[in-house]
């Protein structure tokens, strides 16, 4: 299992470009720099006015093969810490949670032809949507890549 | 020694699995408690597919509208059954922190309940979990699918305990199969509970399997969907008659 992992998750940071900053953790699935986190295990990268939001490559390596998606419409409200669409995997329809609160003004329109971009690429082509974000002091609440790499070392530990 | 968490079960008979799956998700997403569901039988034949499916790929759709077999997209994953009076149905609702030794994720939930079901089937059969099904060596008699929340899941099984083979010429060959169906036709990929154990011993054992984790107690239906919670919305449904015909025209 460490090895498949540690496999799928460098086959994942070696497909992304130089000015995108990965770290390869010590439990082996990569966090994306300058992204905070929810224990979750969902994503946000806040750039000027929109946030954009995916699951992280800790939650698509346990989901496993991601096969459909469900996303919300552009225009609709989202709130931290609930849910705003699901991915399907294995057997399983699994919720997936906003870090933030906000108004979705995209959504990516390439899931759901290829959902498996969220396991290829889940800090880039496999971003979900993107917020206008309504209470950016939210962010300070989530966790910074560091913090949600232990966070992921210790729930695996403990299982 | 600590004390066991609390699993409600609910004891039911011939409930309609449209019913059923409403009750199911509505627990899921509104109860704090973990629930245990058994549906012995369901009273009409029925086609559920999962949250993905697509009739046109899943569904021989002009014998469905023919025949005016019911066909309902449930909200969990997985594929697709059809479901009668032959097939048992048992469900799990849990809070991930009552099942702590189990990660939340399809994978671990599945390993979980084989545990469980290992012991049901003790000397009966040669029992296995084939990637993501119950089986006596390589045929299925087990479908499973899972939903899965921030802090609950739900994992149900549609278990054969018999079935009416011209029902299954409703279903095609699936383009997502698992490895070990090799490309056997239904009637070749399945097998009947009834061969193994008597219905009601199948129901008992896994209750007595269910005691071993939790401190099981029985509640009746009434006491769980009275008053009606009107609030909740389903997901599962029923597809029309049109939504079937547009399915056909591709």
């Amino acid at each position: 299992m460490a090895l498949r992992v540690w496999a799928s998750s460098a086959a994942n940071a070696l497909k992304l470009s130089p000015a995108a900053p990965f770290s390869l953790s010590r439990c082996f699935s990569s966090v994306l720099d300058g992204a905070k986190y929810a224990t979750s295990h969902e994503w946000v990268k806040h750039e000027g006015s929109v946030a954009t939001i995916g699951i992280t490559d800790h939650a698509q390596d346990h989901l496993g093969e991601v096969v459909f998606v469900e996303l919300p419409e552009p225009g609709a409200a989202v709130t931290q810490a609930s849910g705003f669409g699901a991915v399907e995997s294995v057997k399983a329809t699994s919720d997936v949670n906003s870090p933030i609160s906000g108004e979705v003004v995209e959504v990516n329109t390439k899931l759901t032809e290829t959902p498996g971009l969220i396991n290829s690429s889940p800090y880039a082509d496999g971003w979900m949507i993107k917020v206008k974000p309504s209470n950016p002091s939210e962010l300070e609440s989530l966790m910074g890549p560091t913090e949600y790499t232990k966070f992921c070392e210790e729930e695996d530990a403990a299982h | 020694m600590a004390a066991l968490p609390l699993m409600k079960l609910i004891r039911l008979k011939g409930v309609p699995i449209l019913q059923q799956l409403h009750l199911e998700e509505r627990l899921l997403r509104t109860s704090p408690h973990n629930w245990c569901i058994i549906n012995d039988g369901t009273n009409l034949p029925h086609i559920v597919m999962g949250i993905s499916g697509k009739p046109a790929e899943l569904l021989e759709i002009n014998s469905v509208l023919r025949d005016k077999v019911p066909v309902i997209r449930r909200f969990s994953g997985g594929g697709t059954v059809i479901v009668d009076t032959g097939t048992i149905f048992v469900t799990f609702i849990c809070n991930k922190d009552d099942v702590s030794e189990v990660q939340p994720y399809p994978r671990p939930i599945m390993s979980w309940s084989s545990l469980l079901y290992s012991k049901v089937f003790q000397g009966v059969g040669d029992f296995v979990l084939r990637e993501n099904d119950y089986a006596f060596g390589n045929r299925k008699f087990g479908g499973n699918a899972q939903s899965i929340t921030k802090n609950r899941w739900i994992h149900h099984t549609s278990f054969l305990w018999d079935y009416e083979i011209n029902n299954m010429a409703y279903l095609k060959l699936p383009k997502r199969a698992p490895e070990y169906r090799l490309a056997r036709n239904h009637l070749d990929f399945i097998c009947c509970m009834k061969e193994y154990m008597p219905r009601t011993n199948f129901i008992t054992r896994t209750v007595d399997a269910l005691q071993g984790e939790f401190s099981v107690e029985t509640t009746d239906l009434e006491a769980v969907e009275s008053p009606p919670n009107t609030k909740f919305i389903h997901s599962s449904k029923i597809l029309t008659e049109r939504e079937l015909e547009e399915a056909a025209l591709g």
